[in-house]
């Protein structure tokens, strides 16, 4: 198993978010994970990362067999963990070369392999970029600075590509997307798809579902899952809503 | 008012010294200049925090020092290299040099004239030889009325940099001053002159080091004229010990058409105050100032920047960046003045300031004085932290939190490093930028330019786990 996450709960300033939260994946699996505002999707992307603020009171989150609740975000993205972030942050004056050579470098110190020779680097970025049909040069501009809403997530998948992670976690990617970059950011997910790969992917809307098929769909409520099933489940959420499940476990 | 002004020892001795030298000096115009300088110095006094524009910048302390107010003229006897080693790979550039406040050469070189008409030299030999030029441009701008670290300048100042570049000469390779203090306990008042002719370029390195330890207080005052279409790149490099003082005043005045560009750049210094006038007297004027400090531990950096726009179609902007741990403190002054037929100016002004501990400080105040109403001005400050959104963004593709953190401030600081177009002084600028972030620049890295002198490296660090 990849991930095993067991009964874990996550506070934010003292306020628990997660509440018992419990969940397998397995390498070649996609996962998603779906469910009304503010339920705690992000918050479990978060704590899966690592994220500083994200205090677990409880439970464990156990990644290729160890439990992680203590690393840092750096170790675990270099263990292969990699979230695609609802709102990637601009970071004027780091160049997108840069930050993916120091990245790509890091994660080859992280695992003692020598640093990337910088033709082959260059090479790397090329092929990834046609990958997600980003078409822009990336050497002189700034991470996300002036990319518009459908380059970022773009450019999140671009980086997913060159860094080839095991689990991928995609928090609501879809989001502010039109139908072609969508397509896009499938397309991407699904040539990096393999056996020993898994995706989450947290989504508000079933939209996205239609292009990355997923093996699971969870329906998340108040800090943990409430129903799970097969593919159909997203499709029933599409058509009735998030009412009924606010019905069903809106009171404790 | 004299009679209830708290004077200090700094400033009885100047007193004292500039009663000595200045009944003494020869007749003539300079020689009224001084005396002139002399009344208003003992009108003003030393500057103090009850000036608005010394508000936050606390010298008393310095005043309360014991420092001779005396230069020493040292015999050429060492190449400045067996001082201060200065090896730049690449870095191409005339050195000259300042050694506690004299022109430091051997005396055939102390004033040459090259054979494009550039005269390169000692202020104080330039003044006998070439007093027509003292005549027209020496103490022209530099205001001794309201300053009194420019009038105790303008009163005792006897030596400094002498730079005649005539009309239509471009010098293509930079010149390079290393100003250096190798005896200890010295008030020294240097003053430089710099006349660039009609359609002349030129590229100037101002470096302020120290050789070791000892206190000092300098107080530099720079004047400049740039002569109509002249374009002039000044680069002030700072890397001073904790234990001097630094006061450098540059003032310029700017032909129609002229073109100057500053980039300030502070390392490290016990307290530093810079102060950089700029009239723009001609249209079609264009200033561009920029400037970086990063200060640790108690050091205090002061920028003081004042852009007068005295004609219509100029173009002016300031940007200054600092980055300030321990308890450090740090002032930005920004003053616009726009006169009331300076059309179509354009006047932009921004300071941005990382903050590592919750000791350390910065005031930072914009002042805009405007009479046109024809004009563009803007001017913002900011004061923050390093961006934790974006530190947990680059940690999440593996990036380490100490390099994370470097990455970020080192693209902070890029803003400002990058406006370097001499691509060897960059390459090293960003080097030492870099070198300073992880702590591990010390004033052996003087200058631009990996010298390296043998005795004791001393550590000026940047904590990294304090932001």
């Amino acid at each position: 198993m990849l991930l095993n996450i067991k009964d874990l709960h996550v506070a934010i300033n003292g306020k628990e978010i997660l509440k018992g939260f419990n969940l397998q994946v397995n390498e070649g699996e996609i996962h998603a994970i779906m469910g009304p505002n503010g339920t705690g999707k992000s918050t479990l992307a978060a704590a899966i990362t690592g994220r500083e603020g994200y205090e677990i009171t409880k439970g464990e989150i156990i990644y290729k067999g160890e439990v992680i609740n203590d690393w840092t975000p750096d170790k675990r993205a270099n263990e292969g963990v990699f979230l695609s972030f609802q709102y990637p942050v601009e970071i004027p004056g780091v160049s997108m070369t840069n930050f993916m050579r120091t990245a790509l470098n890091a994660k080859r110190g992280y695992l003692g392999q020598p640093q990337m020779k910088a033709g082959e680097f260059l090479k790397m970025m090329e092929e990834k970029k046609k990958l997600v049909e980003i078409t822009a040069k990336l050497t002189n501009r700034s991470v996300n600075e002036g990319f518009s809403g459908g380059e970022k997530k773009k450019n999140e998948i671009f980086q997913m590509a060159m860094l080839e992670p095991t689990l991928a976690i995609l928090d609501e990617t879809d989001s502010g997307l039109d139908i072609d970059a969508l397509k896009v950011v499938a397309k991407g997910v699904n040539t990096l798809k393999s056996d020993s790969k898994a995706f989450i992917v947290i989504t508000h809307y079933q939209r996205l579902l239609d292009f990355i098929v997923p093996d699971f769909v969870h329906v998340m409520y108040k800090g943990k899952i409430v129903k799970s099933g097969g593919k159909g489940l997203a499709l029933e959420l599409e058509e009735h809503g998030y009412d009924w499940v606010k019905e069903l476990y809106g009171e404790e | 008012m004299n009679s209830k002004k708290t004077t200090t020892p700094l400033q009885e001795k100047l007193l004292q010294y500039a009663e000595e030298k200045v009944t003494v000096s020869s007749a003539g115009t300079i020689s009224e200049l001084k005396q002139k300088a002399l009344e208003s110095f003992k009108q003003s006094g030393l500057p103090h925090k009850r000036l608005e524009k010394w508000r936050n910048t606390d010298m008393s302390g310095w005043y309360q020092k014991p420092f001779l107010p005396e230069t020493i003229n040292e015999e050429f006897t060492k190449q400045v290299n067996d001082i201060f080693e200065c090896t730049v790979q690449g870095f191409d550039s005339n050195v000259i040099s300042v050694l506690n406040g004299h022109y430091y050469s051997p005396e055939e070189k102390k004033l040459q004239q090259f054979e494009n008409g550039v005269i390169i030299g000692s202020l104080a030999k330039a003044m006998v030889e070439y007093p027509e030029y003292f005549d027209k441009y020496y103490g022209k701008i530099a205001d001794t009325e309201t300053n009194g670290m420019t009038a105790i300048n303008t009163a005792i100042a006897e030596d400094g940099v002498f730079i005649y570049i005539p009309d239509n000469v471009v010098v293509e390779k930079p010149v390079q001053l290393i100003k250096l203090v190798n005896k200890r306990g010295l008030m020294l008042n240097t003053r430089n002159l710099i006349i660039l002719g009609r359609n002349s370029q030129f590229t100037f390195l101002h470096c302020d080091d120290s050789i070791n330890h000892d206190d000092s207080f300098i107080n530099t005052l720079t004047e400049v004229q740039l002569g109509e279409n002249a374009s002039l790149n000044l680069y002030k490099l700072q890397n001073i010990n904790d234990e001097t003082a630094l006061l450098n005043n540059s003032f310029f005045n700017m032909k129609r058409n002229s073109r100057l560009k500053v980039n300030v750049l502070t390392f490290n210094g016990g307290l530093i105050r810079n102060e950089l006038h700029v009239n723009l007297n001609g249209k079609g004027a264009e200033a561009n100032l920029n400037g970086l400090y990063l200060m640790d531990k108690k050091q205090h950096i002061d920028n003081q920047v004042y852009v007068n726009h005295n004609a219509p179609h100029c173009n002016s902007s300031e940007l200054f960046k600092g980055i300030l741990d321990n308890e450090a403190r740090g002032v930005f002054n920004g003053y616009i003045y726009v006169a009331r037929d300076a059309q179509k100016t354009n006047a932009f002004q921004r300071n941005n300031n990382i903050l590592m501990t919750s000791t350390a400080k910065i005031n930072t105040m914009p002042f805009l004085e405007i009479y046109a109403d024809d004009v563009q001005c803007s001017h913002g400050a900011t004061v923050g932290q390093i961006d934790n959104e974006a530190l947990f963004y680059l940690m999440q593709r593996g990036i380490p939190f100490d390099d994370a953190r470097m990455l970020l401030m080192f693209a902070f600081v890029a803003e400002i490093t990058d406006n370097i177009k001499i691509e060897t002084l960059k390459t090293n600028i960003d080097d030492m930028v870099k070198k300073r972030l992880r702590g591990e620049l010390s004033i052996c890295d003087r200058c631009v330019l990996h010298c390296t002198i043998p005795d004791k490296p001393i550590e000026f660090d940047i904590d990294l786990s304090k932001i």
